[in-house]
């Protein structure tokens, strides 16, 4: 099951500060892949690669499940691309809100300055 | 500019921006081409309210909006497909103050914020500034990642898609 590690902000971008680890990412969005795998494609040690992964875990960017003797990594839920996709359907919500809003004042405006006329009259 | 202005009769349009502000912070900021004691009529009087408030795009309609817009005063929006099972958005004023300042509370849940609605106006412009105040960072990064107010069944629905595809994916 896919483990919802809750980081902030400041975890995901220390996570994301690493070129290595901005390319471990990378190779997982295309295919699951061992850390045996990574450690290879990426020519390092297997505990070097065990820190790159441990840090984008906690970030929750990465998930890993061991079967066996294998430990298999995955990307995870991903949370900056939904943070900012959540953001900007909320965005688009109160865009939409706010032109019909507009609407509304243009009328509101056009009645206030006939009650002015009416009223200087 | 001008090409923009020749193909539509309205001014141009004010841009929305949204920006998490801190861990417990969501503010939504818009410029309205009018003064600030209009756009808070706009604000506070249900009949007008119900205007703007679920606009067809977004695919619910509103069923009732009941708004008392003093201190101590309720609000309560319900929205739906079909009036059988509206949801509902409710919660109290805490400040009302004339053409410049509204908060709210958000009651439907525990972790809902505290809403504060600023209107500044200039040059017969007015800033609109919406703070939403979570009272955790775990509530907002809930809202985020979950419901949002008008379709939280539709954004559910997607966090499943999403936890589907993540594990269904055929390992190599």
């Amino acid at each position: 099951m896919v483990q919802y590690v809750r980081t902030g902000f400041d975890a995901s971008f220390a996570a994301l500060s690493d070129a290595t680890r901005r390319g471990v990412l990378e190779q997982l969005g295309r295919a699951d892949a061992s850390i045996t795998d990574l450690a290879e494609k990426f020519r390092m040690t297997l505990t070097g690669m065990k820190k790159h992964v441990g840090v984008l875990e906690q970030a929750g960017l990465v998930t890993t499940e061991k079967i066996g003797r294998v430990r298999t990594c995955k990307l995870g839920l991903r949370r900056l691309e939904e943070e900012a996709a959540w953001i900007e359907r909320y965005r688009q919500r109160w865009d939409a809100r706010f032109d019909e809003l507009d609407k509304v004042v243009e009328e509101l405006k056009r009645k206030e300055k006939v009650d002015g006329r009416k009223k200087r009259e | 500019m001008d090409a923009r202005r020749e193909s539509e009769p309205t001014p141009m349009k004010n841009r929305t921006t949204v920006e998490r502000k801190s861990e417990r912070e969501l503010v939504v900021t818009r410029t309205f081409n009018g003064p600030a004691r209009i756009v808070f009529e706009a604000w506070t009087k249900p009949e007008l309210l119900k205007r703007w408030w679920a606009p067809k795009s977004t695919g619910v309609s509103l069923l009732s909006c009941e708004a008392d817009v003093r201190v101590g005063g309720r609000y309560r929006f319900e929205f739906g497909h079909e009036a059988s099972k509206p949801m509902a958005f409710f919660g109290r004023y805490i400040e009302v103050t004339p053409h410049s300042r509204l908060v709210w509370t958000n009651d439907e849940s525990d972790d809902g914020p505290v809403t504060t609605v600023t209107f500044e106006e200039k040059g017969g412009k007015t800033l609109l500034v919406m703070h939403e105040l979570y009272p955790s960072k775990e509530a907002l990064d809930v809202a985020v990642a979950g419901t949002e107010g008008g379709m939280p069944e539709t954004f559910a629905q997607l966090d499943e898609l999403l936890v589907t595809l993540s594990t269904t994916r055929p390992r190599l």
